[in-house]
């Protein structure tokens, strides 16, 4: 394996009394996609919080490309520009246009001119497919061109690493799949993606790995096969199992009843 | 009297009653504008801090509301004058009024900054904002748009408010018709005018803040957050 | 704190002014919110008007033109207390009619349309079923409601009422102390409404609706 381009070591987090996080260790290899799968409340977003310290461990520590985030010393803004993150509820900036939405951060962190970070940010749209809905709020947009906008919102910073939170799941299933399609593309363009996404059909077909989590630690990890096929744990077997059951080999929901 | 002679009463105290009228919105927009000056810092205190700096900021609020704008008023005129500080009418008369907005209008805001979703800073802070970028860019926007219904109500009871200043004979809109009926005894046509430039002023306010809050509209930043009933 | 046992004595009249212009507010706020919901095009439009015309005066303008109305027309003995009541609650019951207004549209029409379905007459309906839903969500308005009446309050003094005010100047002029006294009432009408919030808070509480 290359040289890991994020290293999480030995995360602990906990709130009062409940330990959510208890000693979490991994690597990601550049252009590698980890999907994280897990039982809600184990932590999962927690973890994922904890990448680009929104979130600040009580123990253990993340390297981003051989620099430690977690020294005080180290300008954790800085670092979070090279990390984007993409919500289960989109955060989009209520108050301003999509294109509004991808420029602030260019111009108020980036210290870009107006003029450059608009060009900047209709080009992200465009990857995106947005480039005709720039001008609109959020509110005038349906929940999966919401979430690609901030898809490219997080793009435009030139991130090293992305960070999904259950991007799609939010989503009405009919929208699911145009978000779905805009990852992929970013996967298969080289992003180093860490995704916590319990879309089965996408981890199958774009994940490196897959680790599961239960209870604050990792109690399996390994490439798709092998997980899907002939895990290990019987606890990954179970929980898959029941995933299957409510969503189908392909992601599709086979219920309508949304997990939130 | 008759209807004429009573319509020429009402026109002859017009002029009269309308140099009182800009004493009002002279005051009622110095109130308004000093007192969002200071709401906002109080606004700040009260949601971001703890402990020493914000119960001061909390005690002001509390007593401002908590009491009648009467009473502030003559703390300000009766009372300063006793620890040496000697202030003239208006000049008393805009603090009270600017402390007493402050009050309400510090509410306001601050229930406008809660009702911003966390997410909203947290989608700012993982951009790379720093956490006062992220306040003035992203919070700050949204909460002044919320709290815009709830300034409107603000803005018209500061007008009709304004004239408790009366009682230390500040010569605004009311005070002038109170001089007038002391020296004529025509209430009720005085009264009546009184009135009347209330209603159309208070209504002219509310069209324009309606205007305000359609110009500055944005989709999904409709529902405000409920101000003082005015 | 001698001057706060000077002054008490005025809450008592306080306390009558503003629960009486409440309790006038009351019933005639309710009246006027029933008649906009479901009242004719004529008194829709009548309740609105008044609301509209009294919600855009400022008090002060109200406690004179009633005191001078009582005054000259002798109405109720030409009494200062009874113009200072007529004047708060006519104010009281705009704003009311608002509250109420609103927590009985906010009920929607399908409470209406189920009771009238069972046979229920509309008034029998309203007083069975809209009202007793209405009033209890329209508590903490309510409350914000009785608080400024009891700030209010201290506007009558403007026309000779002796209320917690009044009484202040009063004992002020006997003192010299102006600072002292109008500090003393200040607390307790930071007490009062203190007072009247935890109290209403209380009652919100107690009649909540569980849906
Ligand atoms: N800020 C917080 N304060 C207190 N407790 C928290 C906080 N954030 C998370 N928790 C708790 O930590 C646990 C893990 O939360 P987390 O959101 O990381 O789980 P998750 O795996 O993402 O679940 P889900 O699948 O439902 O999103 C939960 O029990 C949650 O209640
Ligand atoms: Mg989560």
């Amino acid at each position: 394996m290359a040289e890991p381009i994020l290293r999480i070591e030995d995360i602990h987090k906990a709130y009062g009394k409940t330990k959510v996080l208890r000693g979490v260790s991994f690597d990601v290899a550049p252009g590698e996609v980890v999907v994280i799968i897990g039982p809600s409340g184990t932590g999962k977003s927690t973890l994922l919080r904890c990448v680009n310290l929104l979130t600040v461990p009580d123990r253990g520590r993340v390297w981003l490309e051989g620099v430690e985030l977690t020294d005080k010393a180290v300008d954790i803004n800085k670092a979070r520009e090279k990390i984007g993150m993409v919500f289960q509820e989109f955060n989009l900036f209520t108050h301003l246009t999509a294109v509004q939405n991808v420029m602030l951060a260019l111009t108020k962190v980036k210290g870009m001119k107006t003029a450059e970070a608009r060009a900047r940010a209709e080009r992200e749209l465009e990857k995106v497919g947005l480039a005709d809905k720039a001008d609109l709020y959020p509110a005038e947009l349906s929940g999966g061109q919401k979430q690609r906008v901030a898809i490219a919102r997080a793009l435009a910073m030139n991130p090293k690493v992305m960070l999904f939170d259950e991007p799609t799941s939010a989503l009405d299933p009919e929208l699911i799949g145009e978000v779905l399609e805009v990852m992929q593309a970013l996967a298969s363009q080289g992003m180093t993606m860490l995704v916590v996404s319990h879309e089965l059909g996408f981890a199958r077909e774009v994940a490196d790995r897959i680790i599961f989590l239960e209870d604050g630690v990792i109690a399996e990890e390994g490439p798709p096969e092998q997980l899907f096929v002939n895990p290990r744990n019987p606890r990954t077997r179970e929980f898959l199992y029941k995933l299957t059951e409510l969503y189908g080999e392909h992601g599709e929901p086979k219920s309508r009843g949304r997990e939130r | 009297m008759t209807l004429t002679e009573t319509l020429r009463f009402m026109w002859d105290i017009l002029p009269e009653l309308l140099q009182g009228l800009e004493v009002t919105i002279q005051l009622t927009a110095m109130s308004l504008a000093g007192g969002f000056v200071l709401a906002v810092p109080v606004a700040l205190v009260r949601t971001y801090t703890r402990g020493p700096l914000n119960w001061p900021a909390t005690a002001f609020v509390e007593l401002f509301r908590g009491t009648p704008l009467l009473v502030q008023l003559y703390v300000v005129y009766y009372g300063l004058p006793e620890l040496g500080f000697v202030l003239d009418r208006l000049l008393s008369a805009w603090i009270a009024l600017f402390l007493n907005s402050a009050a309400y209008q510090s509410e306001y805001i601050r229930g406008a900054i809660q009702s911003v979703s966390r997410g909203q800073l947290l989608a700012a802070r993982a951009l790379g904002m720093r956490s006062l970028t992220a306040f003035r860019w992203v919070v700050l926007p949204q909460a002044l748009r919320l709290a815009l219904p709830s300034w409107s109500n603000e803005v018209a009871y500061m007008v009709k408010y304004v004239s408790v200043v009366y009682m230390i004979a500040v010569g605004e809109l009311f005070t002038r018709g109170q001089l007038i009926i002391t020296r004529t005894w025509k209430v009720g046509p005085t009264l009546f005018t009184v009135a009347l430039i209330y209603i159309l002023v208070v209504y002219a306010v509310t069209k324009v803040m309606d205007h305000v809050e359609r110009r500055f509209r944005i989709p999904g930043l409709e529902t405000g957050v409920e101000g003082r009933e005015a | 704190m001698r001057c706060v046992v000077y002054i008490l004595p005025a809450a008592k009249l306080t306390l009558l002014v503003t629960v009486m212009s409440l309790a006038m507010g009351f019933v005639l706020g309710m009246l006027l919110a029933v008649a906009r919901v479901y009242g004719g095009p004529v008194l829709r439009f009548a309740a609105a008007s008044y609301s509209r015309v009294v919600r855009s005066l400022p008090t002060l303008v109200m406690v004179f033109a009633l005191y001078y109305v009582v005054l000259m027309t002798d109405f109720l003995g030409g009494s200062r207390l009874a113009s200072a009541v007529l004047a708060l609650g006519a104010c009281s019951t705009a704003y009311q009619s608002e509250i109420f207004r609103g927590a009985i549209q906010s009920l929607g029409s399908g409470q209406m349309l189920a009771a009238r379905s069972l046979g229920m007459s509309r008034p029998v309906a309203l007083r069975n079923v809209i009202l007793p839903q209405a009033v209890r969500l329209a508590i903490p308005a309510w409350s914000n409601e009785a608080a400024i009446v009891l700030k209010d309050s201290s506007l009558v003094s403007a026309v000779g009422t002796v209320e917690l005010f009044r009484r202040a100047e009063h004992v002020a002029a006997a003192t010299h102390d102006w600072l002292t006294a109008f500090l003393a009432v200040g607390l307790i009408y930071f007490c009062l409404t203190f007072l009247t919030n935890r109290g209403l808070d209380w009652v919100e509480r107690r009649y909540r609706l569980k849906v």
